[in-house]
């Protein structure tokens, strides 16, 4: 009897491994739905419980909620309408669930527009289905430039930022600061090689040179990173750059700090961190670290007034994530109240163009030509333990990157809007 | 060569976490022939237990590495009077079931408390610095982590072939009725047993706070691995597991430097020839009859 558990639990081993790396089927798909004028649905579609869950999840959900009443608060009763709801879906960070969710809530919740949507491949996903459906979808928390780019369509944004943002911020910033030398590792997956290449450009366009990469398996089961961090040194880098994100980011971070590769000389640079990362390590274990961040609360007072009313719906600080969620979903509703109706095309027309100063864009602008959304972001440092005065007051802002500077040029985008 | 070595011993520090927990996976399984899916929310909840103690009491690293495993082992033990004695005469599939939906249970009660994202945990006081190990210098803390696991591996092994009730766990795992039949009470020992299991399953826990992110699924990502490494080491061989767990640290840190990509997978061929040329594992028996 026991002898014949070993083939059985060795079989599961491998098929619970499978079934950690993805799989599964699409959904079905199901016909254009009739957008209806009594209501505006919001959809959330995000991680709910998983890696992504902290940084935007049910906290985003309570931002676009809080956007909901903020407006309803503001244009009372000359609103277009005062039935508006915000439906949610998990999608787990698999593009084939978020395939069927986003079809299910445009379809069946007949959700006027999508937010949110982590994961690049997940939010790749999600604007073919918005395509094909003709609604409208805002991602915030997904990275890949290509949702402008070679995947870019009519009734997709992107708004808060995307992987040449962060390369072009921390990359260049850094380089020209005089770490000239960087060793790159990243996960082997689509957001890490995304990563590595808008780096590795960024960091050559200041004069620098990247003298060592390294790949880590994704996901890395073992948590493990002492090989790719002990091949550093050899190279004689001034910075290691990482590109991992979420736990990923924590465990290597965590043994950065215990091969003492700072003592050797080498920096610490961070590809994308949430402010939940900084949360996770402490900030003694990534102090100086700098980065670039597309939003902090503790910024101004109008950041900080809109993130006291996130924590008392919340419990806790908002990421760029939540601020973002909430931003794009007010411009959304203003857009609607504006066109005076929710019908796709002319709530994109509205859209195009404008220029937007709000809680989290500050010389924002929709490019029409991309739909990307421009601002101003910084350049961010962690604060050492000792000068942290409240809970969340992690970073330091050094500098803010102007909005035309900060994101890809039109003249290198390879967008056709079809 | 220094880099070579230094890469092995990563490997080494890596492995002390797989030997541990294989260690206390054979344990359960000798005694009880049930397989504890489980087994990793259990580190998961030591990794925990040091986190809560010390951001609740302020009990740092050294107390936790004493209280947690205590606790959980009284935990394991109460769960095996409680629900896995109950299912033990049935198909071993039944306890398989158990403590899969266990661990479902317990990472997502830990995931309602403190959400995924993974909770903050320092170095451990007096294990900051590096030490020289001649041909190179490396974190006192992972070599810390080693010289505990191999101690603890030892212990354990002492413990089975030295001592009357390691004769007694060790007669009641291979022949259970017979030793039942010259008058030993062969119950009274499967719940403590259990429970040494789930105790190192929380000590590794511990171990690995300070250089892991505590997550409620960090239990889940090293399990499928751990279940690997015990079926090559040889299901329910004590030996096998902790020789199998360093073994495989080995070659997956040297897989990462040559083929990485191929890390993770390399483990799972090397299982797959094992199960083809010993299908018991690297030092299991071929069992006669049970």
């Amino acid at each position: 009897m026991r002898r014949n558990l070993i083939p059985a639990i060795s079989a599961l081993a491998v098929v619970s491994l499978l079934a950690a790396c993805g799989g599964g089927a699409g959904g079905p798909s199901g016909g254009g739905g009739k957008i209806s004028d009594d209501k505006i649905v919001l959809g959330v579609l995000n991680d709910q419980t998983g890696i992504y869950s902290e940084l935007s999840g049910p906290n985003a959900v309570k931002a676009v909620q809080m956007a909901v009443d903020d407006f309803k608060a503001k244009h009372a009763d000359d609103a277009v309408t005062k039935n508006i709801e915000v439906v949610v879906a998990d999608h787990q960070n698999k593009p084939e669930i978020a395939n069927t969710k986003a079809q299910e809530m445009y379809d069946r919740q007949k959700a006027d527009i999508i937010l949110d949507v982590p994961t690049s491949s997940a939010a790749l996903a999600v604007a073919g289905v918005a395509l094909a459906k003709k609604k409208l979808y805002i991602n915030i928390s997904g990275a890949t430039t290509e949702l402008t780019g070679d995947k870019c369509n009519k009734y997709t944004f992107h708004w808060a930022y995307d992987t040449y943002m962060l390369a072009n911020g921390t990359g260049t910033t850094v380089t020209e600061a005089g770490a000239k030398k960087w060793y790159i590792v990243y996960p082997d997956y689509a957001f890490g090689q995304d990563m590595k290449k808008s780096f590795t450009a960024a960091i050559q366009a200041a004069g620098g040179q990247v003298v060592g990469e390294k790949a880590s398996e994704f996901p890395n089961t073992s948590g493990d990173f002492s090989s790719q961090l002990l091949q550093a040194p050899a190279a004689k880098p001034d910075v290691l750059g990482t590109m991992h994100a979420g736990g990923e980011l924590v465990n290597l971070v965590k043994q950065y700090n215990q091969f003492k590769l700072k003592d050797k000389g080498i920096a610490l640079s961070v590809g994308l961190m949430f402010i939940t990362d900084i949360h996770s390590l402490g900030p003694d274990a990534l102090a100086g670290t700098k980065f670039t961040d597309a939003w902090y609360w503790n910024f101004d007072k109008q950041n900080r007034d809109w993130a006291d009313k996130f924590k008392e719906k919340t419990g806790s600080r908002p990421s760029f994530a939540h601020a973002a969620n909430y931003s794009a979903a007010m411009n959304y509703l203003e857009a609607v109240q504006a066109a005076g109706t929710d019908a796709s095309d002319d709530v994109v027309k509205n859209l195009e163009g404008k220029e937007i100063n709000d809680v989290f864009l500050r010389h924002g602008k929709v490019r029409a030509e991309d739909h990307s959304v421009i601002h101003d972001v910084y350049l961010a440092e962690v604060k050492p333990k000792s000068e942290v005065k409240e809970d969340y007051d992690y970073e330091k802002i050094l500098t803010t990157i102007p909005a035309d500077k900060a994101f890809k040029p039109l003249s290198e985008n390879t967008c056709k809007m079809g | 060569m220094s880099e070579l070595l230094q890469h092995a011993f990563n490997g080494l520090v890596n492995g002390s976490f797989y030997a541990l927990l294989a260690l206390g996976l054979s344990v359960i399984f000798g005694m009880l022939g049930v397989v504890n899916f489980a087994h990793g929310a259990f580190y998961m909840l030591g990794a925990f237990g040091a986190f809560i103690l010390l951001s609740e009491a302020n009990l740092g690293f050294w107390p936790a590495l004493v209280i947690v495993p205590l606790v959980l082992g009284g935990l394991g033990m109460g769960l095996e009077r409680v629900l896995v004695r109950r299912l033990v005469a049935l198909d071993p599939l039944y306890n398989f079931l158990l403590t899969f939906g266990l661990t479902l249970i317990l990472q997502d009660l830990l995931r309602m408390k403190y959400g995924s994202q993974a909770q903050p945990y320092p170095q451990p006081a007096g294990l900051g610095g590096s030490l020289n190990l001649g041909l190179f210098d490396y974190p006192a803390y992972q070599v810390f982590v080693l010289g505990f696991s191999v101690l603890v591996s030892l212990g354990a092994w002492l413990l089975l072939a030295r001592t009357r009730i390691g004769m007694i766990v060790r007669a009641a795992t291979e022949r259970p009725e017979l030793t039942r039949a010259l008058g030993i009470n062969v119950g009274r020992w499967i719940s403590p047993v259990f429970g040494v299991g789930i105790a190192l399953a929380g000590l590794s826990g511990v171990l690995a706070a300070p250089m892991r992110a505590v997550s409620p699924l960090m239990g889940a990502d090293l399990i499928i691995l751990v279940f690997a490494v015990v079926v090559i080491g040889g299901l329910g061989s004590i030996f096998g597991s902790v020789a199998a767990g360093f073994l495989i640290g080995m070659l997956q840190a040297l897989g990462n430097v040559y083929v990485p990509g191929l890390a993770t997978t390399s483990v799972f061929i090397v299982m797959a020839i094992v199960l083809l040329w010993r299908p018991a594992g690297l030092f299991g028996r071929e069992e006669t009859a049970v």
